[in-house]
């Protein structure tokens, strides 16, 4: 079991607030939210729309700005860092998955993953088989030259996660992984998405409206009206996680209900 | 990178296939367009540029090479005698009536030179010898025109200004920016066709060879101080005059000048938009790119190089296009040129363009919106 001593806080945020500006108005998407995020836990975002989830994982992921507020990630403050840092920051710490998976159509799920190596300048040799290992470990060793339009959902978000895995970061981004899968491939995706955090000691921020992943956080993250809520804990430990619950068991879920732990 | 921006090419082939058909229709349309009006100025002046002469001597006032004035004689020897001269010929140009074989007209512009003497004679001779033309009535007259002037072949007969003429040659490409064909014949052959009534030693230029060792310019200090009344120009001055009447003080010259700059503003806008386009379909993929670390830099690597790509194949086939339209102008009365100058300076104008298209949509990816890479 996991011990709460052998977690590192890798996200910090305070009075983390972002306003957008709309004509003469304005909207404000995120108000003074605080948070620690730590490794080795999965943490879900929910909310309903609107309410500021992927305005902060944009945050988060040094991919938007904060109006106002303050961002650590591995203890730099990186709030104020120039604009041609922040890409530095994403290939060295930061993994995203996207709920659309934004796979390049025209390259394999190998060269996929080589490309994410080819930004980070790993190249030739040294590159492929690193991408061969991620594409191993997220168990496609049989669909490597497979182009995305021949693979299902849920391996191609299975790529998506390998290629976010290119650089090894310690913090993973996932904005809905699992909504555009069905029941088998959403549960494959954040079993593995689950096993990255606990087993690789990375903290893995998912953003979700899924019903059905409820049971696989470790901590779920309330956001309403651009506000944090309120936080839950669950018990660590793999007996005390349900099963992921088929489709029509979690169509009986009112959407934005709370599950107790 | 480089797999990335390949595959983003030529993965699509029908929409690769739409973009290669943007670039290749514009630098088509640019190199016909300008090739038109480089067929077109030097079509002016070809009768200048290719006498050999080292001075044109022209009565005063006179500006450019289809118009003249005729002068007397006397100037002509006063050049020979002028030192620094190594050789002067008397040159002619005007307008006559050719009457072909089947009756029908057709207007001429004559052109009377010395044959064998070097200067001003006809070039690009396919049939016959410019010694021929030292026989009575004969003339020389480019196979473009055959047609035209209803001749065939070597020994037709016509009349011109109701005198008889008989074809001693033909050459290939000198064509009259007028409708009017050159014909070229003796210098006292000309005089006859041109204006029986004329003075026998009148002419309209004098050419000029500079003796070895004399530089024109100073060459033509001489003769102005010694010849009067008539205005003197290096080879390369009066044929820039004439060039320059005919493409800034007519409406032809305007009209060909103006297409040419259209092609070219309708080929950069078409390139222009191809490319953007085929950055545009991507723009999620770049925007994903950036959201996982690649840099600018990156970026600009991937979009150039997919523009190199895009120039280099559009200018390939254009090139060969082109070629098939430049081959069959030379059988037309407009010709179409395309030097070496100007296909390398085409390769480079296609890069240009593709790269600056390219950089425009860039702005786009570096500007992104993150919500784009967010949404599903």
């Amino acid at each position: 079991m996991d011990s709460l001593q052998s977690r590192k806080t890798v996200i910090r945020t305070q009075g983390l607030t972002k306003i957008y500006n709309e004509g003469p108005s304005q909207f404000r998407a995120l108000s003074d939210v605080d948070l620690q995020i730590h490794s080795a836990q999965l943490t879900l975002l929910m909310g309903p729309s609107g309410s500021g989830k992927t305005t902060l994982l944009s945050i988060l992921g040094c991919i938007l700005r904060a109006s106002a507020g303050r961002l650590e990630l591995l203890g730099e403050d990186v709030t104020a860092l120039p604009e041609k840092e922040l890409p530095r920051i994403r290939r060295e710490t930061i993994g995203f998955v996207f709920q659309g998976f934004n796979l390049f159509p025209t390259l394999t799920a190998l060269e996929n993953v080589v490309l994410a190596m080819d930004v980070r300048g790993v190249r030739g040799d040294s590159a492929r088989k690193r991408a061969e290992q991620l594409l191993v470990e997220v168990g496609l060793q049989d669909r490597m030259r497979a182009f995305p339009a021949d693979i299902s959902g849920g391996q191609k978000q299975r790529v998506a996660i390998a290629r976010a895995l290119a650089g090894d970061p310690p913090i993973l981004l996932a904005d809905e992984p699992t909504a555009a899968l069905d029941s088998t491939s959403g549960r494959a995706v954040i079993e593995l998405l689950q096993r990255l955090a606990h087993h690789h000691q990375r903290a893995v921020v998912m953003v979700t409206h899924d019903p059905r992943v409820l049971s696989y956080g470790d901590r779920i993250l309330h956001l309403e009206d651009g506000c944090l809520e309120r936080e839950e804990l669950r018990p660590l430990g793999p007996a005390a996680r349900p099963a992921f619950p088929s489709i029509s068991a979690a169509a009986n879920c009112s959407e934005g209900s709370v599950v107790e732990f | 990178m480089a797999l990335l921006a390949r595959r983003n090419l030529f993965h699509d082939r029908i929409r690769f296939a739409v973009t290669l058909t943007g670039i290749v229709f514009a630098l088509v349309l640019i190199i016909i367009q300008f090739g038109l009006f480089l067929g077109f100025t030097t079509t002016t002046s070809n009768n200048i540029d290719n006498s050999h002469a080292d001075l044109w001597i022209v009565f005063q006032g006179v500006g450019y090479f289809d118009t003249s004035r005729e002068f007397s004689e006397r100037k002509f020897y006063q050049v020979l005698a002028t030192p620094g001269v190594q050789q002067a010929e008397k040159y002619m140009q005007g307008f006559a009536n050719w009457k072909r074989p089947d009756g029908r007209m057709e207007n001429i512009q004559i052109i009377g030179f010395h044959p064998g003497g070097g200067l001003g004679e006809p070039w690009n001779l396919v049939e016959g010898n410019v010694q021929d033309a030292k026989n009575e009535d004969a003339v020389i007259v480019d196979d473009v025109y055959k047609e035209k002037l209803g001749v065939a072949k070597i020994g037709d007969r016509v009349e011109i200004g109701r005198r008889r003429a008989r074809v001693v040659g033909f050459t290939h490409g000198i064509r009259s920016f007028t409708t009017s064909p050159f014909v070229y014949t003796t210098f006292k052959n000309s005089l006859n066709y041109t204006n029986p009534k004329s003075q026998e030693g009148d002419l309209s230029y004098i050419l000029v060879k500079a003796a070895p060792g004399i530089l024109p310019a100073q060459l033509k200090q001489n003769l102005l101080e010694r010849v009067t009344d008539v205005d003197i120009y290096t080879t390369a001055e009066f044929s820039q005059r004439t060039r320059f009447y005919w493409m800034f003080t007519t409406g032809a010259g305007l009209a060909v000048l103006t297409a040419a700059l259209m092609g070219l503003i309708v080929g950069i806008a078409v390139v222009a938009q191809t490319i953007y386009a085929a950055t545009m379909d991507h723009i999620r993929e770049y925007g994903t790119l950036k959201a996982i670390g690649a840099t600018n830099a990156y970026l600009y690597r991937v979009l150039i190089e997919q523009a190199i790509w895009s120039a280099v194949l559009g200018y390939i086939l254009a090139m060969l296009i082109a070629h098939f339209i430049v081959q069959g102008s030379e059988k037309g009365g407009a010709v179409i040129l395309m030097p070496p100058a100007m296909q390398i300076g085409m390769f480079f104008l296609a890069i240009f363009m593709c790269i600056t298209a390219a950089l425009v949509s860039i702005n786009k990816v570096t500007r992104l919106d993150p919500a784009m890479v967010f949404k599903g």
